[in-house]
C-alpha cells in the first residue's frame, strides 16, 4: 500500500479507480478520463496534488541561496504573493527538478514534484550548508487544484468572504497567503484556476464543499492530457537529470542576467548555449487515426532523428499529439515510426491548447 | 465487478466470441478489457475478405493509455466490420458486448470455439 493523501476517502467515496504514482495510492481517474478533460477545459475540475512536496525556506541568507541553487532568479519576485517557475540544475546542467517559488512575507515557498522529493531534499540540504537558510518541509499542508473557465468563481463560493475577495481580486501567477491557507492563480492545465495550499485537516471539508457546488474530481490521466495540450513539460518524461533546460523548451527560464549571478548548472549551460549544439522540443500533431506514444521514434529526413518524450491522444482536438526531442534544425514536418509504419507529422511550438482554444491553425 | 455474459467464449487475450445462427462467430473485447484500457479513442479493424488465423493479431485498439493488439479467436475469413467504431470508438467503454462488436468471421472451424473458455474459467482468470 502506497502513501495516502487527506482526501483518500473522498476518492474512494466519488468511484476513483486507485492507482500507485511515485509511492502514493492516487486517482487515475473516476469513470472517465476524457469526460474529466472536458470538464477542464469547459466548466471546472478538481484535483488532489497534496503529493507534491511543499518546502519553505526562510533565514537571512534565503533569497542569495535560492539565487545559488536555481536557474531563474527569485530577485525578480519583487512583491509578495509574485510566483516564478525554475530548474532546479546539477553542476552539468541537467535538470534535476521542475518547480514553482513564491515569495512570502518573511520567506519563500516552494512547490517540487511527488515522484522527486527525496532526492529534491537531499540536494537542497546539501546546497545549504553554505548559508544560513532553514529548510522546512511541510507535510502538514495539503494541496487542490481547482481549474477551468468557472474555476475562481465557483471556488469564491465556498470559501469565506475574505478569502472570496482574494480569490477575484488574484492575478495570474500570483500566490497569496490568508490565515493558514494559500491561494496561487497557477496550474498544470492551461486553463485559469487555482492551487489551494491549506492545512492537511481541512482539505476534505474544502473538497465536499466544492463537490456540492458542482466541481468535479478529475484524475491524473486528465491531468496529464490537460498539461500535454497545454504544453508543459512532465519531469521523468520530458527532461530528467540527463536533459538541459535548453533541449526542454525552458530556456526562458534562465535567467543569464546579470551575469555575475552564480547559480549551479552555469558554466554547464553556457558552454552548450555557445556551441548552439543541444536539440529542442517540439510539439507533433498526427492527423492520421493513431496515438503518438512516448519513446517513439522521430524521423526528420536528411537531418536525423529524435524520439517522442510524452504523446497522448488530445481529447480537445480529436487527433493525436506529443512533445518530441528532435535535432535542433529540424523544420516543420517529420515522421513517427509507430508499428513498423512511418507517419507524417507536423512539427510546432510546443503549445496545442490554451483557454480552450487550439494554439495553431 | 466486470460483466461476463454466459452465452460468449472467451480468449485468455480478453476477445469475447458469440457463435450466431448461421454460423458465423461475432468477436469483440471484454468488460474488464475495456475497462483496463481506459477510455478508447481509435480502432484499427481488418479488412473484408482477410484471412486469420487463430492467435494472429489482426486489430489494434488505442486508448488513452497504451495501444493493445487485439487476436482472431478463431481462424477464418472476416466477413464484416464494425464501422460505427470509427466514428464512435467509445462505445467500446460503453457497449463492449452490444455495439462495440469488432469484426465478424466466418469460422473454417467452428470446433475452435471450443478451444476457448466459457464464462466462469474466464471470470477466475481475471
Amino acid at each position: 500500500m502506497g502513501s495516502r493523501t487527506p482526501l483518500y476517502d473522498q476518492h474512494v467515496a466519488a468511484g476513483a479507480k486507485m492507482v500507485d504514482f511515485g509511492g502514493w495510492d492516487m486517482p487515475l481517474h473516476y469513470g472517465s478520463q476524457i469526460e474529466e478533460h472536458h470538464q477542464v477545459r469547459q466548466d471546472v475540475g478538481m484535483f488532489d496534488v497534496s503529493h507534491m512536496t511543499v518546502v519553505d525556506v526562510t533565514g537571512t541568507e534565503a533569497k542569495g541561496y535560492l539565487q545559488y541553487l536555481l536557474a531563474n532568479d527569485v530577485s525578480r519576485l519583487t512583491l509578495a504573493g509574485k510566483a516564478l517557475y525554475t530548474a532546479m540544475l546539477n553542476e552539468q546542467g541537467g535538470v534535476i527538478d521542475d518547480l514553482i517559488v513564491y515569495l512570502m512575507q518573511g520567506g519563500y515557498r516552494l512547490v517540487v514534484n511527488a515522484a522527486t522529493r527525496e532526492k529534491d531534499l537531499a540536494w537542497m540540504h546539501a546546497q545549504a550548508e553554505e548559508f544560513a537558510v532553514t529548510l522546512t518541509e511541510r507535510s502538514d499542508l495539503a494541496m487542490l487544484a481547482v481549474q477551468g473557465p468557472r474555476a475562481r468563481e465557483v471556488a469564491a463560493s465556498v470559501v469565506s468572504d475574505t478569502r472570496g475577495a482574494l480569490i477575484n481580486d488574484i492575478k495570474p501567477f500570483q500566490g497569496l497567503a490568508d490565515g493558514d491557507w494559500f491561494i496561487a492563480r497557477t496550474g498544470y492545465t492551461g486553463e485559469d484556476g487555482l492551487e489551494i495550499i491549506l492545512p492537511a485537516d481541512q482539505i476534505a471539508d474544502l473538497w465536499d464543499a466544492l463537490l456540492a457546488a458542482g466541481c468535479k474530481p478529475c484524475g491524473l490521466g486528465a491531468r496529464d492530457t490537460l498539461r500535454l495540450e497545454a504544453g508543459l513539460n512532465l519531469y521523468g518524461s520530458d527532461m530528467d537529470e540527463s536533459v538541459s533546460p535548453l533541449a526542454a523548451n525552458m530556456a526562458w527560464t534562465i535567467a543569464w542576467e546579470p551575469g555575475e549571478r552564480e547559480f549551479i548548472g552555469r558554466e554547464a549551460l553556457e558552454a552548450q548555449r555557445d556551441a548552439g549544439d543541444q536539440p529542442k522540443l517540439v510539439g507533433l500533431v498526427l492527423s492520421e487515426r493513431a496515438v503518438l506514444r512516448g519513446h517513439q521514434k522521430v524521423i526528420v529526413e536528411g537531418i536525423g532523428e529524435g524520439e517522442i518524450t510524452s504523446g497522448s491522444f488530445s481529447p480537445t482536438l480529436g487527433v493525436s499529439i506529443a512533445l518530441a526531442r528532435v535535432p535542433r534544425a529540424t523544420g516543420d514536418h517529420a515522421k513517427v515510426e509507430i508499428r513498423g509504419k512511418q507517419l507524417p507529422v507536423r512539427v510546432i511550438k510546443p503549445g496545442f491548447v490554451r483557454n480552450g482554444k487550439p494554439l495553431f491553425d | 465487478m466486470s460483466n461476463i455474459p454466459a452465452d460468449l467464449r472467451y480468449a485468455a487475450s480478453h476477445e469475447w466470441s458469440r457463435l450466431e445462427a448461421d454460423g458465423t462467430i461475432t468477436v469483440g473485447i471484454t468488460d474488464h478489457a475495456q475497462d483496463l484500457l481506459g477510455d478508447v479513442v481509435f480502432v484499427e479493424l481488418p479488412e473484408v475478405g482477410r484471412t486469420v488465423t487463430a492467435g494472429e493479431e489482426c486489430a489494434v485498439v488505442e486508448s488513452v493509455k497504451a495501444a493493445s493488439d487485439i487476436y482472431a479467436p478463431v481462424s477464418g475469413e472476416v466477413i464484416a466490420f464494425n464501422e460505427a467504431l470509427g466514428d464512435t470508438p467509445e462505445l467500446v467503454n460503453s457497449e463492449p458486448y452490444a455495439g462495440a462488436w469488432f469484426f465478424k468471421i466466418k469460422p473454417t472451424d467452428s470446433s475452435e470455439l471450443d478451444k476457448l473458455m466459457d464464462a466462469e474459467a474466464y471470470g477466475a482468470s481475471i
